[in-house]
């Protein structure tokens, strides 16, 4: 599968440098490497989800026992999860790591993930969430530390956007 | 039928060293009238994520019991959820739902237990290991001291009336809430 497992990993890594200690997760293609990185570690609590807007209320509970936690999901995901981020997250202040794959974006040969990839910058404009693209494997490592400082200092939800440049080695 | 505040006035001294999560509405107001506590907190938006919100709690903090008190409206939101609670059955998290068979606060509209479907047997088929439903306070009670003790993920659906307080607003502002529970928890290692 070409999804690449050295981004993956590097992208992992800079989760656990940054404390995380719960991962929810629902799979999606892009997802797979580093949903398998979390289910190895001994010392990371993952947690897979029936449907992503789940993860936001787990998510509330690990920040209220003081556990840090980040959120992977698929664009289409973020998309099913917005009640539970507008009328939980952002009215409670509640830091949310979300790691979210853009598909549907330059290159995306699924037709049914087109739409989504048109949609996710300009909800993410809407709803006031403050975003980074994850393009090259070098500044991964400073965009998730400082995504991860926005949130836990805002209180607020901020989110990643792992592009196909990033996460998919073409074949 | 019984009334969803005799239920938590019947458990109210359990709740004590309790994390405590419940749903918006009746069951909030309700619950405040018989005394806040800085371990409650009251989703009081977001239907369907007090069960999930109860999840990560009671997976970042094993050694603490944590409740929630949810609602047909709300878990009927987050059905999948179940299966999400069922999957990890952290043995200190009590699923307590309240039925009242309909959307009070909105109009008092049926949801669809009013036409048979049966929430404990859900709990039950999405592989939560003990649930039953309860119709009497008496019932209600040992349920909950069972479910303590069994020291497995339980759900209790209790069988109420559809009657609830006069207004939906507290004294209690949200974020006053929210922060005084996050820093009770935190006390509370």
């Amino acid at each position: 599968m070409p999804v690449s497992q050295t981004n993956s990993k590097i992208i992992y890594e800079a989760l656990k440098k940054n404390g995380i200690g719960l991962v929810s997760a629902l799979p999606e293609t892009w997802l797979v490497h580093l949903i398998r990185m979390a289910e190895d570690d001994p010392e990371m609590i993952l947690v897979r989800l029936a449907k992503e807007e789940e993860a936001v209320g787990i998510s509330a509970g690990a920040h209220f026992a003081g556990v840090k936690s980040a959120m992977l999901m698929q664009n289409h995901g973020f998309l099913a999860s917005i009640n539970g981020i507008v009328s939980f997250a952002q009215l409670y202040r509640i830091p949310l790591l979300m790691l979210i794959s853009h598909r549907g974006h330059f290159g995306e040969r699924d037709p049914w993930q087109t739409q989504g990839g048109g949609v996710t910058e300009p909800l993410l404009h809407a709803l006031g969430i403050r975003y980074d693209c994850l393009t090259d494997p070098k500044t991964v490592d400073r965009k998730i530390a400082d995504a991860q400082t926005l949130a836990q200092s805002s209180l607020y939800p901020v989110a990643l956007l792992l592009t196909r440049e990033l996460m998919w080695e073409e074949q | 039928m019984m009334q969803r505040l005799e239920c938590m006035r019947a458990i109210y001294d359990r709740l004590e060293s309790c994390i405590v999560v419940t749903i918006m509405g009746a069951v909030s107001v309700e619950l405040q009238s018989l005394g806040h506590r800085p371990n409650f907190f009251y989703l009081l938006h977001a239907m369907g994520l007090a069960s999930s919100t109860g999840l990560g709690l009671a997976l970042c903090r094993p050694k603490q019991r944590v409740v929630v008190f949810d609602g047909d409206g709300s878990i009927l939101m987050n059905l999948g959820g179940f299966t999400t609670l069922a999957r990890y059955r952290p043995k200190n998290l009590v699923h307590v739902i309240f039925d009242n068979e309909s959307l009070l606060s909105v109009g008092g509209f049926p949801t669809a237990t009013a036409t048979g479907s049966d929430l404990a047997r859900i709990a039950t088929a999405a592989g939560v290991p003990r649930s039953t439903t309860v119709q009497t306070v008496e019932e209600f009670t040992a349920a909950f001291d069972e479910a303590v003790k069994s020291n497995e993920l339980s759900c209790i659906v209790a069988k109420v009336e559809a009657t609830g307080p006069k207004g939906y607003v507290t004294d209690l502002s949200m974020l006053e809430n929210r922060f005084e529970f996050a820093g009770w928890i935190k006390k509370s290692i």
